[in-house]
């Protein structure tokens, strides 16, 4: 894991901002996006930007990457497809990351994103991360 | 058609914009708007920095920006009735933003039929032939989308209340 990381990954602003949360249980890490008007996308429906979805699954990739192996600086997204299953609502937004594959340069990581029902996700995302992970001949930090 | 669609454009497009909190939030403008056209910028913010480090804005401010312009782009290809959902987006971060430079980024819808549109964007900090990240995305007219537009336009009309 990569405590101190994960803290600089929380502490940018911009995550500040908008309230992003990690919650970490053992090797589980879930991510809590609460609600502010400001993530409204559109108000008639009304439904949370696709946007501000979308950069919360990618911050929970990054977490869940993070707490799977020590690493020595910040996963930087390569390529991300996220699919918009449905509107999200006015609420809260959970959601989760699995690292499919983490090699020594790339990881491949799936993470879905929930409101009411963890089975009925409201958009999931598929990404490739540029990683660094830490060397036996690295100290370990 | 062309000049309907441009007109309404140029009378609902900017509420899509200033009507949505969250780009209200990130200060995105709207550059340019033509039919199936978007130009939009996201002004450079301290407040929206993704690494303290080095300055640079965080990738979920040009995830937000590349989805708004691109569905500004399909609004306009569909004919600038219905605001479309997005279906997908798919992003390649080419590379980091740099520290104090706008982000500027341009979509074109290249085809749409009935309820669907694709569409492909390129965001910038200044110089357009070397992307930050490029986008290629799906939006569709939904039944959510199609109520609330009818919602909105009922309202402009003192039908109904918001």
């Amino acid at each position: 894991m990569s405590r101190a990381l994960l803290e600089t990954l929380m502490d940018a602003p911009y995550v500040a901002r908008f309230g992003v949360r990690l919650e970490v249980k053992g090797t589980e890490l879930t991510g809590v996006l609460p609600f502010d008007n400001d993530l409204v996308g559109n108000p008639l429906i009304p439904a949370l930007h696709g946007g501000a979805v979308g950069a919360f699954l990618e911050i929970v990739a990054s977490g869940s990457l993070l707490l799977s192996q020590p690493m020595e600086k910040l996963p930087r997204p390569i390529d991300v497809a996220i699919d918009y299953l449905r509107p999200a609502r006015a609420q809260d937004v959970y959601a989760r990351a699995i690292v499919a594959r983490s090699g020594r340069r790339v990881a491949n990581v799936r993470a879905e994103a929930w409101q009411g029902r963890t089975d009925a996700p409201v958009a999931t995302l598929h990404g490739h991360f540029l990683i660094t992970p830490e060397t036996s001949d690295t100290p370990a930090g | 058609m062309e000049d309907d669609i441009q007109s309404r454009l140029d009378s609902i497009a900017p509420l899509i914009v200033e009507g949505s909190p969250h780009a209200v939030a990130l200060g995105f403008r709207i550059d340019k708007l033509a039919p199936g056209l978007a130009m939009m910028s996201a002004p450079y913010d301290e407040s929206l920095v993704g690494d303290p480090d080095t300055g640079t804005l965080h990738g979920g401010v040009i995830t937000a920006l590349l989805d708004h312009v691109c569905g500004m782009a399909a609004f306009g290809g569909l004919g600038a009735r219905d605001t479309p959902a997005t279906l997908d987006l798919r992003i390649d971060y080419m590379r980091p933003a740099r520290a104090g430079q706008d982000i500027h980024a341009e979509a074109e819808c290249l085809k749409s039929h009935g309820l669907v549109a694709f569409v492909r964007a390129t965001a910038h900090d200044g110089d357009r032939a070397d992307p930050v990240a490029m986008a290629q995305a799906a939006f569709m007219i939904t039944k959510a989308s199609k109520a609330a537009q009818e919602r909105a336009l009922k309202a402009m009309r003192g039908e109904h209340p918001l």
